[in-house]
């Protein structure tokens, strides 16, 4: 059997329950989070294995995973944990440390449209959902592979079916206090303004 | 009865049809809504995925505005603002912003979901004086999803692994509730739009059950499972093969009509 040998860095944790707790460390190991998991199809690391790297210091190999950005913060490993470790928050944790280390995301679809989502919100003060969706179907690459494989039109009638609804309109509402919701989402979590 | 009201960005936009329901009815019960003036959006998944300050202060400010109203309750029909609303409360009772004392949150309003709302005590006496046309013979499954009952430390829900609000409500209105193993699984409305081939694994069994009972309806909490299907549909019939046999009701449109709504 090919075991691979690795060091410990312990300081990895610390750094990690400061910006929590997430009670990392009362993990035991009983894996009833990852066998609740409803998403662990798509998964590389399993939520077990996730804390576990974390109490072990392998912080290369949490922050580049698919696991935390394909986690759908459905929280029922939160809510099962006997130990009350907060596994959806951590891994909300880890995505936006990997976000500061300017780690490549491999999930790329689901950050940018997480960023689009907040754009939307530091323009408005709320989400636009027409021009929300749009954007994210133009600038994710969506849209011209659903074009390419001649899928565009069902996208198409989708947007008429809810436009004729009136589910989808045109112009959308900005809150008066605009300002104050861009300053919430502009600063970082140090309390600095963002660039 | 008045209560403050967060709809939330989808019901301006996607879902219009859920706040149609919502103050139609609410309006038919003698419930009068006052819209938070000039709310914010709650973050919602992207801030609390990427932004951890911005979920918490987002979601915060809409809090303040409520706190400034007379009303002791609060009805948020989004179980996902819900959800957020409900975490920024837990988190500014634990540390109280000192420097301001405007900021503490002693005098918000009891934050309601829909759902729970509508189950309680004295909302559902006036629902059940209010029938016109009792769902006899009518079997559902409800479908509660995810954020408004986990994390309970944050809902206070004390039936978070089998809700029993909508099976109350449906109850009431004269239909039966069936039993059934997915009433809080989750229908991944997170990755619909990025990831749709997981929804598409997610939202499958929820799906299939009903139908084993030849269940027509499945009562659903708008945001989860009804919009995505509603939406994809036809692509995903195509790509199983199978035509699934019950339709979609939100909660309350279909609490309309007992009510004598939309008849």
């Amino acid at each position: 059997m090919n075991r691979e040998t690795i060091s410990p860095d312990f300081k990895f944790a610390e750094t990690v329950e400061s910006l929590g707790p997430f009670e990392t460390e009362a993990c035991f190991q009983c894996k009833k989070c990852t066998n609740g998991c409803p998403v662990t199809f798509a998964m590389d690391i399993y939520p077990d294995e996730i804390v576990r790297r974390v109490i072990l210091g392998q912080r290369e190999s949490i922050l580049k995973c698919r696991t935390i950005w394909v986690c759908s913060a459905c929280e029922t490993c939160t809510t099962r944990c006997p130990n009350s470790v907060k596994i959806a928050e951590l891994m909300d944790c880890l995505k936006e440390m990997a976000l500061k280390e300017n780690i490549p995301c491999p999930q790329p679809q689901i950050l940018s449209l997480h960023e689009i989502f907040l754009n939307s919100v530091t323009k408005r003060g709320r989400v636009a959902e027409t021009v929300f969706l749009t954007t994210y179907l133009i600038r994710s690459g969506q849209l011209v592979q659903k074009f390419k494989d001649g899928t565009w039109q069902q996208e198409a009638k989708l947007g008429w079916k809810l436009f004729s609804k009136g589910r989808s309109p045109l112009f959308s509402h900005k809150i008066k206090e605009r300002e104050a919701v861009r300053r919430i989402l502009t600063r970082t979590r140090e309390g600095k303004e963002k660039p | 009865m008045r209560a403050a009201y967060y709809p939330g960005c989808s019901l301006q936009g996607t879902a219009k049809d859920y706040d149609d329901s919502v103050r139609g009815i609410c309006k038919n019960l003698g419930i009068q809504l006052d819209e938070i003036s000039d709310w914010n959006c709650c973050g919602a998944t992207a801030a609390h995925s990427i932004h951890h300050s911005a979920a918490i202060e987002l979601a915060a400010r809409n809090l303040h505005l409520a706190a400034k109203m007379p009303h002791r309750d609060m009805l948020v029909p989004c179980p996902m603002c819900y959800n957020r609303l409900m975490t920024a409360t837990s988190v500014l009772k634990a540390a109280p912003d000192k420097n301001d004392p405007s900021k503490r949150s002693s005098s918000t309003p009891k934050i309601w979901d829909l759902a729970n709302f509508f189950a309680s005590e004295p909302v559902l006496e006036t629902v059940v004086k209010n029938i016109k046309y009792p769902l006899n013979g009518l079997k559902v499954v409800c479908y509660y999803g995810c954020m408004a009952s986990r994390p309970p430390e944050i809902t206070r829900a004390s039936d978070f692994e089998n809700p029993q609000s909508l099976d109350r409500i449906v109850h009431q209105l004269g239909a039966t509730a069936m039993d059934w193993p997915y009433k809080t699984d989750c229908c991944g409305a997170t990755q619909v739009l990025s990831r749709r081939d997981m929804v598409l694994k997610l939202i499958k069994p929820l799906l299939i059950w009903p139908g084993r009972w030849e269940l027509k309806r499945l009562w659903c909490r708008v945001k989860c499972v009804r919009p995505t299907w509603i939406c994809f549909k036809k692509q995903w019939v195509r790509r199983w093969g199978y035509r699934f046999p019950c339709r979609f009701i939100i909660f309350l449109s279909s609490s309309g009509w007992p009510l004598g709504k939309n008849r």
